[in-house]
Order: structure tokens, then C-alpha cells, then sequence
């Protein structure tokens, strides 16, 4: 049964059983704690328990080599030799496929045989009682808290009929807390009179302070004491650091370069070809990952658990390093497989799970860039952000839990929300100010994609489509 | 029923483990505890211009047992079959309870409901498409992608067929015990036009919309699809979209076809009339709602025309089951009458705690949760927009415009957090003039508020204009949860609705 086997004997025992020309074994062992509140008391937690066999077949035939892909889990010892058989089948049926590279070989990395990562409820054993506190207080003060928190710890073992053996452990955890006022003498659920959020990722949860958080959301309430309604328009609007990267998650992920190369993204170049070389913004804008950024530290090989047009099962193994996306405002790579390398001619960068932008020169906190703006607005954080024309990268969405009035350098009020449409690409070269990188947590996309640094953007006509309701 | 629980699943242990994992909860004082023991196949495959992709295979088995103790719940997952870790299970969701007891305001209590001794329920298919060769998967996608592909207007064509097999067992201590079953597929073809001197570029998607239905559907055998003709339009619908003007940005008459409406009923009803979000429970992720609980029969929410069902037993919906994930039967109600909001989708402890604003102390059976391995929630039922008995075609509802637009096939969506404000566009947008289609339109959107647009709801379709739509991938919860679900509605007529120019939108 699965309780003797470890991940290692797994992946042995998978890569003995094969008998095709190449295996791929992935064990992903996940181990999770969350705590959910609403209106300043638990709603649900949890402790889970997941483990996930991805066994990958390759066959060489006489038109290609072709692959098979099984994933299952609650594996017992039992299963595994129809398992590996699955994905022989599966590679049997699959015919070559076009994706197909040499297996990346390699070695036992040093931390092979270290068992996977675990967390637990005591991972919560100081910031429970930092959110008793919390509710406590906002009970007092007529604000309601919702939230939540977790700690995931992923452990992940790769072993190929190549020689490779490499171990990553992930550890992820991530708060985000809304805050509402209520009005004295209402339902509360009725009489919202302001929203405000704050969010945080981490690897460990010890850099969480939850009284801080609290803090913010007080002050961001504070602001909302007084409302000012604006129409929808253009206007001088500051983006803090978690709404650049709400936006420029969105760029990364449509940055496939199979896509670019079928004319279909606004990576594309008209005619044939991508636009790697072109200049998308006349400002020293850079957007980067890097396995090894300090606080967001990530898997620093390729690890892929089917192909699709940005990953390939092929490419398991393949060492990832910084990368340039953007250089300089000017296109420098794109999401790759060797596969689509081949086709477009660039060199291999596959995706990395982190991502970042920094503008050269840039300075200051958020904070200080409100010091500069004379009527303008200052956003929490964007939402429900869909792509409206890939053409242009045109996203639509709208802003969320706090929408704020800066006039002469300082927040006076706050605003309704806004329906805003723009293009990420677009905004990167028409910001008037910038400020410093700092680690941020995107609300709409963090819980998928937590390692971001991103800079505040001041852009001085962010079209704000039309007026939402929401409060 | 057509088909029997699929005995690879009915030999897993997981009366065993129920058994196990329950006596341990009561042992250790609980209210109320229950066991599910879910098997989850899923399998996708991707195309490009007819060549394999990528595929995927997967099986998720696993059990977790949710406690309410003390008044307060605890959960815990794991995926190790065995009684003893049954046993550890159970321990650690009370554990998790006594955690959060100090952090829980209210004691939870759960609707009553009447207990169903070991029950069967399997969904309505002909043919388990676990139980077809993949090459014959893949030897059809192929074949269809390479007749899209060889129509003069189509540069590349993209393929993808999704299907899961769903196996729940659940088990509580007031002795329900359900083992249910169900299958669902979702295939769609998407063509690409690309102009090369411009760079300029369109898509176009095939129509059928995902279901609860078998093998049968993505043959066409059933008859419900006909893939060929569905296949040998994207070419010249395409070209026609390359070629068509651009949209005026303005007010518009708006006819809107079932396969663009779900997709707006599902974000402006479906999502709204969630009563954990009105109740605030989501305010931190999914986000609230306007329709909050003291506006229940009295929130007038569109025209007199607009009754809206919930509904968790329509055949071949995506929501359809026969037990929730609490154990209670799965039913059909209104939500909106005569254009006022009367109804809610409930759990059991939300019912227990509402009854007296909801007259009701009785769950209506939506509480689910995408594996073994997470919490079930408050999620959407099957909403549905029902047809006018004896109303007009899509075509009469053309007729009845002079200067409008016609919506096809669902693409772009966004609400926001309380779900007033929206914006879709769609697969293609063909202008109306004098009661008759006159060619494509590009760059179209339409935006609106919620109570705004069903209440410029003029005219709804009969029986006939009637279909379902839906998706296997509507998000909720933390940590996230998806869910399948389907919407029915016939063809409607919008009156005086802001149509805007997406190009125009992007512009400086």
C-alpha cells in the first residue's frame, strides 16, 4: 500500500517497469492547512493530504517518437505496473508526436532521498490567535473582516530512464483580508459603506503579520469616510505594485511563442514571425523571472505534466535560469518548448513560476507617488480581467475593495468602482512615473500565481470604461 | 437507469473506511460527521492543425470527513485507503474544529433532512467515453480538424475534448449513504484566420456546448450536434468576420441566442442569487452580491417576462445530480418570477440559519465540492431562463427589430464583485436591419448593469428557441473549487443596450 512506499521507491520502481525507449516519473506531494473567515469568524479550514504519480512513456517508431501521459492518484504498490503499462498504451495510441526532443539526462541530485515537505494546522499556531485578536478588534471598531489564509508545501520528484533524479520543495503561503465598514444601526450585510483589501504572499508564514495587515485595512477605511462619485473616463491613475501585476501576470501567460508564431497574439509579427527584437515600449522597462530571486524562490527546472502549446513532457529536467522576457522596452523571448524553439528559431526559455518588472531608474513607494499626483486615483487592486481583443492584448475588468481619490499629493476620499478596458502592453510604454520592484501577491491571479515583484505605474489616461456599483 | 456504478469503483473500501472514519467522530462527540470517497477520471486532448498536442489522463481518488463539533466545522482530506487513516482523518477534522472553535462566532447548525439508506444515482449517458480507444479520440479529432482546416478562409485550427467520469460515495451519521455517478464531455473546435498583410486576426468556435452527456455526443450519433455542418461553417463564417465592418459604438436593440445568453445568466443570476455570497462568505475571493437577503420578494430583478428556475435534475444538465455533497436531494425551484427575485441557492447550515427570512428550514440540495480533497460549498445549481409557452422563433424576435444586433456563441465575460456591472462580447455579432440580418459586425461588446438589462428584457423566445449551454470550469472558494453547470434559455430580446467598439475601447 502507499504508506510503505516513499516518492523515491516510486519513481524506481515506475522506471523498472518500463519497457519503452524512455520514461518520465513525476510524484507531486502536496500537503496543505487553510483557515477561511467572513464577517469576523471562521468559516472553513482544512488539512489535506494529495499525492499525484505522472508516469510519461516515450516510443520511438519509424516516423517519430511519440508520448504517454497517465497521471493518478492514491497509487498503491499494485497499481503502478498498470500505470507505467497505461501510459505505454497512451504513448502506443498517441502516434509521434510533434513536441518530441532527446530526454534531458542527468544525475541524483543531493537531496534525492529527503522526504517531501509537510505543513499542518500548526503552521497556524501563532496567526490563529493574531485573527482572534483581529476580529476582536474590528468587532469593536464596526468592521468586518474576510479572509484567507494558507500554507502549501509541494514536493515534487522527477526521475527519467535518463538518469535524472531532482527534488523541488515549494513551499507557498498566502493571506488576503477584505475589510468592510459597517454603518451603526443596520444589517451590516446591507449597509457595506467601504471595502478595502490587502494581500501577501510568503514561504514561510512567520513573515506574516497580521496586525500590520489589519493596520492598513484601517487606514484604507479611513479613507473611504469620505465618497466622492466619478463618472467613467480617462484618468491620471496609480496602479500599486499588486494591480501591475494582476495585469502583467495576463501578458506573461499570452506570451506562448507557438501562438506568436500562428499569428494569433500581439506578440505576433503582421506577415510571419514574432515580434522578439521589436521595441513594445520607449521606456527601460524589463520583465523577468528568475528561479533563484530571493523571497520567490522556484522550481529551477522545467517540470511538465502534459504538453500543451507552452510546455512539453519532453522537456522535463531542463535547467531554467533568469530570463528575459522584455529587455529594455524591447521584446527579448517568449514561452518555449525546444519544440517551439525549432519552429521560431529562438533560443529555448521555457516558462518559469515567478515573475517580475523593474524600471530602470525608478524609485519610491506608492506612497511617494501619490505624493505627485494633483487629482488623480489610486487603486487597490483589479478583477475579473478577461481578454477582450488578443490583437491588442485588450483586457477588460474592473477595480476592487478601494478605489481612492489623490488630489495635491494627498488621498481624500474614496471613489466608486470602475469597469476599466486596456491593454497591459499598451500600458508599459505609456506610464508617466514608476516606482520601486517590491515582492507583491496578485488578488486576481496569486492564489495560481504568487511569486511576482512589481513596481507601482502611474499611467496619466487609464481608461475607465464605465461605472460599477459594487462597494 | 441505463447504466450500473462502474464496478472498479464500488471495489474500493469505501464503506469500510465510512464506517472507520464515522465511528471515530462520533466517538469523539460530534454533532453531526460525514465521509466522501470520490473517484474522479478526467482525460483532455488537445489538436493542432490536426496533429496531437498534448494529452492528459488523470485519476484523483480520495476520501475526506467533514465534522461539525462543538458547533463548529472541522475538515480534513487525505488519499491513503486504508481504515487507519480513516481513523487519523477523523481525528485531525476534530481536531481542526476545536481550532477554530475560538475563532467561530455562531454555532453551525445544519437543515434537517430526511435520510436515504444507501441510494444509486447515475446520470444520463449511452456511451462512457473512458470506454473508448483513444486512437479512435484522437483518428476523429484529427479528421474533423483537417476538414475545418481545408476551407479557403481557415489558417490553423485547434481542437480540444475534455471528459470526466465522476464517481461520489458519501456516508453521514444520521445513516444517509449515496453512490452516484456521472459523465460529462466538452468538444470544441476553434478555426483561425489570419490576414497577412495586416496581421489582423479572427477566430471562430464550433457551437456545441459542454454536457452531461457520453461518447455519443461527440460523434453526433445522438443527433444533438451536426458536427459537419457545424465544422463547414468556421470557414466562411470567418472570412465573412475578417471582412466586416467595424461596430458603431451606441445604443442597440439586441437579440441575444442561447449560446451567448447562459454565459450572461450564469454571471448576472447565477452568481448573484448564491446565497453565501450574499450573505458575505465570499467577499474576500468570488466577491457578494447585489441581492442580498432582505431584498427576497420584493427586488424586482428584470421585466415580468423573466422566471428563472434553479434545478439540479435536468437531464443532461452539468449541475445535474441526484444527492449533494450534504446528502440531500437534489430538486427544482424558482429563483425569479415574474421578475422578482423568490429564491435562493441553499446548503444545509445556510438554510438552518435563514429559515425564518426564507420560510424554509430545508436545504435546495447545492452544496458541492470538486474532489474528495475539498470542503463542499454553497455551488450553482443548473439556472435556467425559461421560454414564453407559445413565443416567437429567433427569427420572429428579429422581425421585431429595426435597427439591432444579433449575439452568437459566448467569448469574453467579466461582472463585478457584487455583479452589477458586465461586459461579454461573442463568437460573432451580425447587425439587424429592418427586421432581417444584415452581415457581420466586428469589435462588438456589450456592457450593462444587471437589474438595467433584464429589465429592458422585451421579448422572450418559445420552447423551440430553447438550449442549454454551460462550462466545466466555474470557479469558486478558497482554495479554489470548480464546478460544471448548464443554463438553458431560449432567444431574447434586449431593448436599447450599450453596444461598445472594442477597438475604439483600446484605443488613445
Amino acid at each position: 500500500m502507499t504508506g510503505v512506499m516513499t516518492p523515491q521507491e516510486i519513481v524506481e520502481r515506475c522506471l523498472e517497469l518500463s519497457r519503452t525507449d524512455g520514461m518520465l516519473v513525476l510524484v507531486d506531494e502536496t500537503s496543505t492547512a487553510n483557515l477561511r473567515w467572513a464577517n469576523n469568524a471562521l468559516t472553513t479550514n482544512g488539512v489535506m493530504q494529495e499525492r499525484l504519480v505522472t508516469v510519461i512513456a516515450t516510443l520511438d517508431g519509424s516516423t517519430g517518437t511519440a508520448s504517454g501521459v497517465i497521471t493518478r492518484s492514491a497509487v498503491t504498490t499494485d497499481a503502478l505496473k498498470p500505470l507505467v503499462r497505461a501510459a505505454e498504451q497512451a504513448a502506443d495510441d498517441n502516434g509521434p508526436a510533434e513536441d518530441a526532443q532527446p530526454l534531458v539526462t542527468g544525475d541524483a541530485a543531493a537531496d534525492w532521498f529527503d522526504e517531501p515537505g509537510r505543513t499542518s494546522a500548526d503552521a497556524f499556531r501563532t496567526l490563529a490567535p493574531a485573527l482572534g485578536d483581529a476580529f476582536a478588534k474590528n468587532d469593536e471598531q464596526q468592521r468586518l473582516l474576510y479572509g484567507y489564509l494558507e500554507h502549501e508545501v509541494r514536493t515534487t520528484y522527477l526521475g527519467s530512464s535518463t538518469g535524472l533524479r531532482l527534488r523541488h520543495e515549494q513551499p507557498t503561503g498566502h493571506i488576503g483580508i477584505t475589510g468592510k465598514s459597517t454603518r451603526p444601526g443596520t444589517a451590516a450585510a446591507a449597509a457595506h459603506a467601504g471595502s478595502a483589501w490587502v494581500g501577501q504572499s510568503c514561504r514561510d508564514l512567520a513573515d506574516i503579520d497580521v496586525a500590520a495587515l489589519d493596520a492598513e485595512l484601517e487606514r484604507r477605511l479611513d479613507w473611504a469616510r469620505r465618497s466622492v462619485d466619478l463618472p467613467a473616463g480617462r484618468y491620471d491613475t496609480l496602479l500599486p505594485p499588486t494591480a501591475v501585476a494582476d495585469l502583467m501576470i495576463y501578458a506573461y501567460w499570452m506570451m506562448g511563442a507557438r501562438d506568436a508564431h500562428d499569428g494569433r497574439s500581439v506578440y505576433a509579427r503582421p506577415g510571419s514571425g514574432t515580434r522578439v527584437g521589436e521595441k513594445l515600449s520607449s521606456q527601460p522597462v524589463t520583465l523577468w523571472s528568475d528561479p533563484a530571486s530571493p523571497g520567490l524562490e522556484c522550481a529551477p527546472v522545467a517540470l511538465a505534466r502534459a504538453s500543451t502549446a507552452e510546455q512539453s513532457v519532453f522537456d522535463n529536467g531542463l535547467p531554467l535560469g533568469r530570463t528575459t522576457w522584455i529587455q529594455d522596452g524591447q521584446l527579448a523571448a517568449l514561452l518555449q518548448t525546444r519544440h517551439s524553439a525549432d519552429l521560431t528559431g529562438l533560443p529555448v526559455t521555457p516558462a518559469v513560476d515567478n515573475l517580475g518588472l523593474t524600471v530602470d531608474g525608478a524609485n519610491g513607494s506608492t506612497d511617494d507617488l501619490v505624493g505627485g499626483v494633483q487629482h488623480g486615483l489610486l487603486l487597490t487592486c483589479l478583477w475579473y480581467i478577461r481578454a477582450v481583443d488578443p490583437q491588442t492584448l485588450l483586457l477588460t475588468g474592473l477595480t476592487r475593495d478601494g478605489v481612492y481619490l489623490v488630489e495635491n499629493g494627498e488621498v481624500t476620499g474614496a471613489v466608486n468602482n470602475f469597469r476599466f478596458n486596456e491593454s497591459p502592453v499598451a500600458l508599459l510604454d505609456r506610464f508617466s512615473h514608476a516606482g520601486e520592484t517590491v515582492a507583491t501577491f496578485s488578488r486576481e491571479w496569486g492564489d495560481y500565481f504568487p511569486r511576482t515583484a512589481m513596481p507601482a505605474l502611474r499611467v496619466p489616461d487609464f481608461n475607465m470604461s464605465s461605472v460599477s456599483q459594487a462597494s | 437507469m441505463a447504466h450500473e456504478i462502474d464496478p472498479a469503483f464500488s471495489a474500493y473500501p469505501m464503506r469500510l473506511l465510512a464506517d472507520a472514519a464515522l465511528q471515530r467522530a462520533r466517538d469523539l462527540g460530534v454533532e453531526h460527521a460525514d465521509f466522501r470517497f470520490e473517484r474522479i477520471r478526467s482525460q483532455g486532448l488537445s489538436l493542432r492543425d490536426g496533429k496531437l498536442q498534448g494529452s492528459s489522463d488523470g485519476e484523483d481518488v480520495g476520501f475526506s470527513v467533514r465534522v461539525l463539533h462543538d458547533g463548529t466545522w472541522g475538515f480534513a482530506a487525505a488519499v491513503d485507503l486504508t481504515p487507519e487513516h480513516a481513523v487519523r482523518v477523523a481525528e485531525q477534522a476534530v481536531e481542526l474544529a476545536k481550532v477554530a472553535r475560538n475563532l467561530s462566532r455562531a454555532r453551525v447548525e445544519i437543515a434537517h433532512e430526511p435520510v436515504y439508506a444507501d441510494v444509486a444515482w447515475v446520470s444520463d449517458y449511452e456511451i462512457d467515453p473512458f470506454g473508448v480507444p483513444d486512437t479512435e479520440k484522437i483518428e476523429l479529432l484529427a479528421a474533423r480538424s483537417l476538414r475545418a482546416l481545408d476551407q479557403p478562409a481557415v489558417d490553423h485550427v485547434t481542437a480540444r475534448l475534455d471528459q470526466v467520469l465522476e464517481n461520489k460515495f458519501y456516508a453521514d451519521t444520521a445513516g444517509t449513504v449515496t453512490t452516484q455517478q456521472r459523465v460529462r464531455v466538452q468538444p470544441v473546435f476553434e478555426a483561425l484566420a489570419v490576414d497577412a498583410d495586416s496581421g489582423r486576426f479572427e477566430t471562430m468556435e464550433t457551437l456545441a456546448a459542454p454536457a452531461g452527456r457520453g461518447w455519443e455526443y461527440v460523434t453526433g450519433a445522438d443527433g444533438v450536434v451536426a458536427w459537419e455542418d457545424a465544422l463547414d461553417e468556421l470557414g466562411p463564417l470567418l472570412a465573412e468576420k475578417l471582412a466586416a465592418p467595424t461596430v458603431e459604438a451606441g445604443r442597440y436593440d439586441l437579440i441575444v441566442d442561447p449560446t451567448n445568453l447562459w454565459l450572461t445568466i450564469h454571471e448576472s443570476i447565477g452568481h448573484a442569487t448564491e446565497l453565501d455570497r450574499a450573505l458575505g462568505y465570499e467577499a474576500n475571493y468570488a466577491g457578494t452580491s447585489f441581492a442580498t437577503l432582505d431584498k427576497l420578494g420584493a427586488l424586482r430583478y428584470g421585466s415580468p417576462a423573466m422566471h428563472v428556475t434553479g434545478d439540479r435534475t435536468a437531464r443532461h444538465g452539468l449541475a445535474t445530480i441526484g444527492y449533494d455533497d450534504e446528502g440531500v436531494q437534489t430538486q427544482r425551484w424558482d429563483i425569479v418570477r415574474d421578475g422578482v427575485l423568490v429564491g435562493y441557492q441553499l446548503d444545509r447550515a445556510m438554510a438552518s440559519s435563514n429559515a425564518d427570512v426564507l420560510g424554509t428550514s430545508r436545504s435546495n440540495g447545492c452544496a458541492f465540492a470538486n474532489s474528495a480533497g475539498r470542503v463542499p460549498v454553497q455551488r450553482m445549481a443548473n439556472v435556467s431562463l425559461q421560454p414564453a409557452a407559445g413565443g416567437p422563433s429567433t427569427d420572429d424576435l428579429i422581425s421585431q427589430v429595426d435597427d439591432g444586433i444579433y449575439v452568437v456563441g459566448d467569448k469574453s465575460w467579466s461582472i463585478d464583485m457584487q455583479r452589477y456591472n458586465f461586459q461579454f462580447t461573442g463568437q460573432r455579432f451580425y447587425r439587424i436591419q429592418n427586421g432581417r440580418l444584415a452581415g457581420q459586425l466586428r469589435d462588438v461588446a456589450y456592457q450593462a448593469t444587471t437589474t438595467d438589462f433584464w429589465g429592458s428584457l422585451d421579448a422572450v423566445g418559445g420552447p423551440e428557441t430553447y438550449q442549454m449551454g454551460g462550462a466545466f470550469n466555474c470557479g469558486k472558494a478558497q482554495p479554489g473549487q470548480l464546478a460544471p453547470v448548464s443554463h438553458g434559455c431560449p432567444s431574447v430580446l434586449f431593448r436599447n443596450i450599450n453596444i461598445l467598439n472594442t477597438a475604439q475601447e483600446g484605443g488613445q
